[in-house]
């Protein structure tokens, strides 16, 4: 932005702030300094209006609350005024320790999505007389910054605006429209999800933003919608991961010192018939356990239950079809 | 939202005024630029703009004045620009997000000042904060570890770490300088000078089983630099050996999971996926396809595929199969 329209708007906002009375756009003309003078054409009224109707633009984008009224019932036009007491931040005093929790989880936006945001925020708050150490910890958080879809979904969250995209999953050919509510944007896991209504389907649904197809779109008015007010976006992606079947018991053997990592979450059982270990594992996706279960090869054995046994031995028989046998 | 940078002059030009009246005392130079994070140069610019911005009349009284005694700025006349603009949602949703996920953050930040912080901001931030937030952080937060690394960092010590690595499937012991923790992709990582193997390692703090503040000092030798971890926490070289594999329909995910090169769709099987991988870990390998449970098979190396093939073999003679 130009050095001469930044003072304009300035001026535009100390003049405003300054009124309880509405001011006139004809005033405005005549006082703030920067705007087409009036010299009686059709020109120059037209470039003031212009010029105008650009400036209440910003402003409104910037949130700065711009009134519109008339200050008594003679008035024949509208007027301008910005109440003081909806523009100011209100009071916030923050002591070192909250202040310093504040750098420091501002801190999480560094170079990813809301940067430009967190910093904007910072310089209110110090505006507001906190002091704000730009945090010193050794800790650098980060998130996955490349994801172009963010910011039109975010956009469409915040505003409650409908959206449409093209999702494609990984196990399907060709991308499929899908018509949601946005809720909100879940990073979990360090990958970025859209949780919201399905409106073909009806029902919740998460969608990795890595998945989308194109740009997405938003439709309609704002406000379209309202999401249910006990939401826990977090948690529906978490559950949209399995994890939400009951948890089985697993019993298995494991030769001593093997399967390290799965004795990390086990519980013990003593030792087997033939020296093993029998260890007991809790899980919610037996399926993917029985994943996890094969890849250890000779060293692990299931004893129980017969469905996850046999799970494994299914996946055993597929792996050592691989490879003729005795060419090792 | 509307051009970053043009918002970004706006807000700064509105809250420079401010955060001078909030500093009657006056604040040098060099610091007002670092808290609005710009050159002092650009700052210098600011405060010339808005020394010839002030109330309608623009005269002498009505302007935006400022004193310099040597490198000190103080305001003398604010022309009633003394608090700073409202909030907008974009930044109470940064500020709220950012404060509830250290929330989840036991080892990170004294809680009870975080939660006050919380309750604060979200009551400045007033309607801007209401209602569900369109944005939420899920990171890892069950790491034991990370108030006892976070206090070895503090208090620069060494640390001992029982840790446990997945690729070998075994516990390993050793002594760390430790130098930083990221938050990447979800996960912590420790970024330490693993003293065993004399280089800078990133230990994942999910996988380590105990650690322990040692008395004596961390002391990272000078030649310790610091990882990039921009593009990721795992970079195998360009000289690691390619393992290729076939992703049937159900194992395609695994392609947005590692990172692969030389992707493309293939007919066999049908719907599949071939990729490449470069990893030096060929037990990782091993264990992937492994896990893959067949719907991945290895076009290359050939060892690898006998390799998981005879294991299979071993475990179902186990199985009396």
């Amino acid at each position: 932005m130009s050095a001469k329209r930044a003072e304009r708007l300035v001026n535009l906002v100390i003049a405003l702030l300054g009124t309880r009375q509405y001011v006139t756009a004809a005033k405005i003309r005549e006082t703030v300094p920067g705007y087409e003078p009036d010299d009686g054409t059709a020109r120059a009224d037209e470039a003031f209006k212009r010029m105008f109707e650009r400036d209440k633009a910003e402003l409104r984008e910037m949130g700065v609350p711009l009134e519109t009224g008339r200050t008594s019932v003679f008035d024949t036009e509208d007027g301008y005024r910005i109440a003081r007491a909806d523009y100011e931040l209100p009071e916030i005093t923050l002591t070192g320790e909250e202040a310093a929790a504040v750098g420091l989880a501002l801190r999480l936006w560094e170079s990813a999505q809301l940067a430009g945001a967190a910093q904007s925020a910072l310089v209110k708050l110090r505006a507001a007389g906190v002091d704000v150490d730009p945090a010193r910890a050794p800790v650098s958080p980060r998130l996955d910054s490349d994801e172009p879809a963010f910011e039109p979904c975010y956009a469409a969250a915040r505003d409650r605006r409908v959206l449409h995209f093209d999702y494609r999953r990984p196990d399907e050919d060709a991308p499929a429209r899908r018509r949601v509510q946005p809720w909100g944007v879940v990073a979990w896991h360090g990958r970025w999800y859209l949780v919201g209504l399905d409106l073909d389907r009806q029902a919740p649904r998460v969608f990795r933003l890595s998945r989308v197809v194109g740009t997405p779109k938003a439709s309609g008015p704002e406000h379209a919608f309202e999401p249910p007010a006990d939401v826990d976006l977090a948690g529906l992606v978490a559950g949209a991961f399995g994890g939400r079947g009951e948890e089985q018991l697993v019993v298995v053997r494991a030769r001593p010192g093997a399967a390290v990592g799965l004795r990390r979450w086990a519980t013990p059982l003593g030792a087997g018939p033939d020296g093993d270990d029998r260890l007991q594992l809790r899980t919610t996706e037996p399926w993917r356990l029985a994943d996890q279960l094969a890849a250890y090869g000779p060293d692990v054995l299931v004893e129980s239950p017969v469905a996850v046994r046999e799970a494994v031995v299914e996946r055993l028989t597929r792996l050592a079809a691989m490879a003729p046998a005795g060419d090792r | 939202m509307t051009s970053p940078a043009t918002n970004e002059r706006m807000t700064r030009l509105l809250s420079l005024v401010p955060y001078l009246t909030a500093r009657p005392e006056g604040v040098p130079l060099p610091e007002v630029a670092r808290d609005f994070g710009v050159p002092e140069r650009q700052l210098r610019r600011d405060l010339e703009l808005l020394w010839m911005c002030g109330l309608p009349g623009y005269g002498p009284g009505d302007l935006i004045d400022l004193s310099f005694e040597g490198d000190r700025v103080r305001v003398t006349f604010t022309a009633g620009m003394v608090r700073p603009l409202r909030l907008t949602t974009d930044e109470a949703v940064a500020l709220v997000v950012a404060l509830r996920t250290l929330l989840d953050l036991p080892g990170l930040a004294e809680q009870e000042a975080v939660s006050r912080a919380l309750a604060k901001v979200s009551a400045a931030a007033g309607h801007a904060a209401e209602g569900v937030t369109p944005v939420a952080l899920s990171v890892d937060a069950r790491e034991q570890a990370l108030a006892v690394v976070r206090q070895g960092l503090e208090r620069g010590r060494a640390l001992h770490l029982h840790y446990y690595v997945p690729t070998r499937d075994e516990r390993t012991e050793r002594t760390v300088d430790p130098m930083r923790l990221h938050l990447v992709d979800g996960r912590w990582y420790l970024e330490a000078w693993s003293r065993e193997v004399a280089g800078v390692r990133l230990f994942r703090l999910d996988r380590i089983d105990a650690v322990e503040v040692l008395d004596e000092p961390a002391a990272p030798p000078p030649q310790a630099a610091p990882r990039d971890v921009e593009s990721g926490v795992y970079r195998p070289g360009p000289d690691a050996p390619v393992v290729r594999l076939r992703l049937a329909r159900t194992a395609r995910w695994v392609a947005e999971y590692y990172p692969v090169e030389e992707v493309r769709e293939v007919d066999e099987p049908p719907g599949g996926l071939a990729v490449a991988l470069r990893t030096h870990d060929l037990a990782w390998a091993r264990r992937l396809v492994a896990s893959l449970g067949g719907a991945a098979t290895v076009d290359e190396p050939a060892g690898l595929a006998q390799a998981v093939a005879a294991d299979a073999r071993a475990a179902l003679a186990r199985y009396g199969a």
